[in-house]
């Protein structure tokens, strides 16, 4: 499987997080329901590369910078 | 019933809060009730519904910022900011961290829609050791999607009682009494039991210990023990996390996936190319409503009629009774033209010429009028003149400000509620990142056209104080407030297209230039987004409504002060002479640079006061459309008005508030020369 960057998720696609950025941001993430293994499902990937996750009926806009650093697999 | 609320005023990241200790520590009985939940769950509601008053309820992550305490039978019933976790990563988190560790019994409300998201925090409240009750609000919601919860599963894996509700339509609010009563501790894990030991052993209280086991420095500091590193909090996390998946796995069933038009509409107004038109859309609502509406029909009739043909009217008319007053009545054709003029003077006050004060009362009397007093006593001058503290303040704060900060908050409240807020901030954060800001920044750049004050206490929502510099400067240099918007409108729409175009352009290139090079020179890092979109939903009019009052007592009772005190400056001002040595000085920048009537400098001073007054003093100048266009922008990128700059100076600090309020100094006159001296 190829790693790729959350950034680069296709629209409509779902991903496996792999990696997570470490610090306060990733605490976050694990509190909304973002986790590594988790999979997700990529809802909307603006021009610039600000990324929409969504998790059952749970919606996260994740910002380019960010999402530049979660490591993710197409799944 | 009683209550108080608290403020959280600003202070430094995790210091302890006198303020909430003082709050907390007012009883020692087992009754502390503390309300508990994410953003945007509903807290509020149950907490307006135990205590019969009402708090600031909202749909936008991040607008709760004060503890509200009340009560309800033998219990204090404390609301808390919404959050998705207990620590403190952020001031809202150590507010309610702290009120909820001195809480005995936690009300914890989740959303039946994201028990994915919500049972995080409600099993940290459990392995807290905390008496707990869940409360499953939006339970109705999950029945019409065709979702099933099984409740009573729920509360076996939990350990806790767990009740439906559905706080907007009063579903299950006969029960909280119950729920309050029955509250226990729930089930905690093996695993952690032994990570806790330790610990707890040192510290005494299981919650504390959990707290400082995940990394919070400052309740560790308090005991004076070690606490806990980045991994162990990744490694509590990680396997609470996991029994959150598994307890939802286990009591949710849905049946199918339904596409509403809210959800449709949710996914529409995330992408520019959808988006963009929405947005447009909104805006043009919002323009009908705040622009034309409210700005023009209503305030017209406030102020004109009410406060100077009503109000101001009465108050001269009594005081003219006793001192020497100068009158002028302007008798008005159906077009508002001056069709004729009568003067009277009253040396020894209109009770020494009762014929006269008859003639003028009959003459003023009849609507389609208007009537100048001037007074010559400059103390009477000071307190009822043109600019005085009581006529002109008052009227100024309740005939004109007021409208239209209620039309202002009406609208952002339907913003809110509605769950759109969020997703513009999504849609605009690729645009702000270049600014140095990220998406969630739209929030004060938004509201600074209601009320530059407001917005600027607002920064707080923002993640790093370079975020918070960068807004706070756009706020103060370009945004104008609604009270100065109204009036550029009025001048604007009199000076034509090009120079309106000229306008607006030189203000964007402000913006733009402004920010980019703040974002370029300051160091560090701006944040990313990372936002919780909540569920698009119809906003309901009874929430708006409160939340439009609420908000608008809350925006009056802080900012009136400082309009007298600007009042009170310019009377002042005026009275010692000041005002003309200030018009003196001016008046070679003011003529020459800016190529602009002597007394415009009047409006420059006005505008250190409030930014408006400053607009509203070009009013009387006859001035040619171009000068509008150079006054207008030169005032717009002007000082911000006292109130904002006193507030600024709080949030950040006294030497980088004076630096902006400085640089807004050279920039306004810089800027408005070059447009003067290019086309004038």
């Amino acid at each position: 499987m190829d790693k790729l960057t959350l950034d680069k998720a296709r629209k409509g696609s779902y991903v496996t997080i792999i990696s997570l950025p470490a610090g306060v941001v990733k605490v976050q993430l694990i509190r909304l329901g973002v986790t590594e293994g988790t999979k997700v499902y990529c809802m909307e990937r603006l021009p610039g590369g600000t990324v929409v996750l969504q998790r059952n009926r749970q919606e996260i806009a994740i910002g380019y910078d960010l999402a530049k650093k979660i490591e993710i697999t197409l799944s | 019933m009683k209550s108080d609320t608290i403020i959280n005023k600003q202070h430094k990241n995790g210091h302890p809060h006198p303020e909430v200790d003082e709050l907390l520590s007012s009883n020692t009985k087992e009754n502390k009730v503390v309300l508990a939940g994410n953003p945007n769950v509903g807290k509020s509601l149950f907490f307006n519904h135990l205590s019969g008053m009402y708090v600031d309820v909202s749909n936008f992550p991040g607008t709760t910022i004060s503890i509200t305490k009340g009560s309800f039978k033998d219990y204090d019933i404390y609301d808390t900011p919404g959050v998705y976790g207990i620590s403190s990563f952020n001031d809202e988190e150590t507010v309610a961290r702290d009120v909820i560790l001195s809480g005995d019994i936690i009300l914890n409300v989740v959303n039946a829609l994201h028990l994915e998201r919500d049972l995080f925090l409600t099993l940290q409240l459990i392995e807290m050791g905390k008496k707990v009750t869940v409360l499953m609000n939006f339970s109705d919601e999950v029945k019409k999607r065709n979702i099933r919860i099984d409740v009573k599963r729920l509360s076996e894996l939990l350990g806790v009682e767990v009740i439906e509700t559905s706080a907007v339509n009063k579903l299950g609010f006969d029960k909280l009494e119950w729920a309050i009563e029955n509250a226990h501790e729930g089930n905690h894990s093996e695993e952690l039991h032994h990570l806790l030991h330790k610990t707890l052993d040192r510290v005494g209280s299981q919650a504390e210990a959990l707290i400082i086991l995940e990394g919070d420095e400052i309740v560790a500091k308090k005991h004076g023990v070690p606490c806990g590193n980045a991994d162990q909090r990744e490694q509590i996390y990680i396997s609470r996390r996991n029994r959150v998946n598994e307890i939802v796995s286990d009591v949710e069933f849905e049946d199918t996936k339904k596409g509403e038009f809210f959800n449709t509409l949710g996914r529409l107004s995330l992408h520019p190319l959808t988006g963009l038109p929405i947005l447009a859309f909104v805006l043009l609502l919002v323009y009908f409503f705040i622009g034309d509406l409210v700005s023009q029909r209503i305030v017209k009739y406030t102020e004109n009629t009410l406060g100077k043909g009503e109000f101001e009217y009465h108050v001269k008319s009594f005081v003219g009774k006793y001192t020497p007053v100068d009158i002028t009545v302007h008798i008005l054709d159906d077009n508002d033209n001056v069709t004729d003029t009568k003067s009277y003077s009253f040396t020894g006050g209109m009770n020494a010429d009762p014929k006269k004060a008859q003639e003028f009362k009959r003459i003023s009397a009849p609507h389609g009028t208007t009537t100048e007093f001037t007074f010559k006593n400059p103390f009477v001058r000071l307190f009822f003149g043109e600019f005085g503290i009581i006529t002109m303040t008052i009227t100024y704060l309740l005939f004109l400000l007021l409208p239209l900060v209620m039309g202002f908050y009406f609208v952002m409240a339907i913003l809110e509620d509605s769950g759109y807020l969020p997703r513009l901030a999504t849609m605009l954060d690729r645009s702000l990142n270049k600014l140095g800001l990220n998406g969630r920044a739209v929030i004060p750049l938004l509201l600074g056209f209601g009320c530059v004050t407001m917005a600027t206490i607002t920064t707080r929502l923002l993640g790093t104080e370079r975020e918070k510099t960068i807004v706070t400067a756009i706020l103060q240099f370009v945004i104008p407030c609604s009270a100065q918007l109204a009036v550029i409108t009025v001048l604007m729409s009199s000076a034509g297209l090009i120079p309106t175009v000229i306008y607006i352009v030189t203000i964007v290139v402000v913006l733009l230039g402004l920010s980019t090079s703040l974002n370029r020179f300051l160091p560090g890092e701006s944040s990313p987004l990372l936002i919780d979109l909540p569920a698009m939903r119809m906003p309901k009019l009874e929430n708006i409504i409160k939340k439009m009052f609420y908000r608008s007592y809350g925006f009056m009772k802080e900012a009136s002060f400082w309009f007298f005190v600007g009042a009170l400056a310019v009377g002042l001002m005026e009275l010692t002479g000041l005002l003309n040595v200030w018009q003196n000085l001016l008046a070679p920048v003011t003529t020459e640079w800016l190529k602009l009537p002597k007394e415009a400098a009047n409006a420059f001073v006005m505008g250190m006061v409030r930014r408006d007054f400053g607009a509203a003093g070009l009013f009387h100048l006859s001035l040619s459309p171009m000068q509008i266009t150079v006054a207008l922008t030169t005032i717009t990128l002007f000082v911000p008005c006292i109130a904002s700059f006193v507030i600024m100076l709080k949030e950040r600090g006294w030497k980088q508030g004076l630096i902006i309020w400085s640089g807004t100094w050279v920039f306004a006159f810089a800027i408005g020369g070059i447009i003067a001296q290019i086309f004038a």
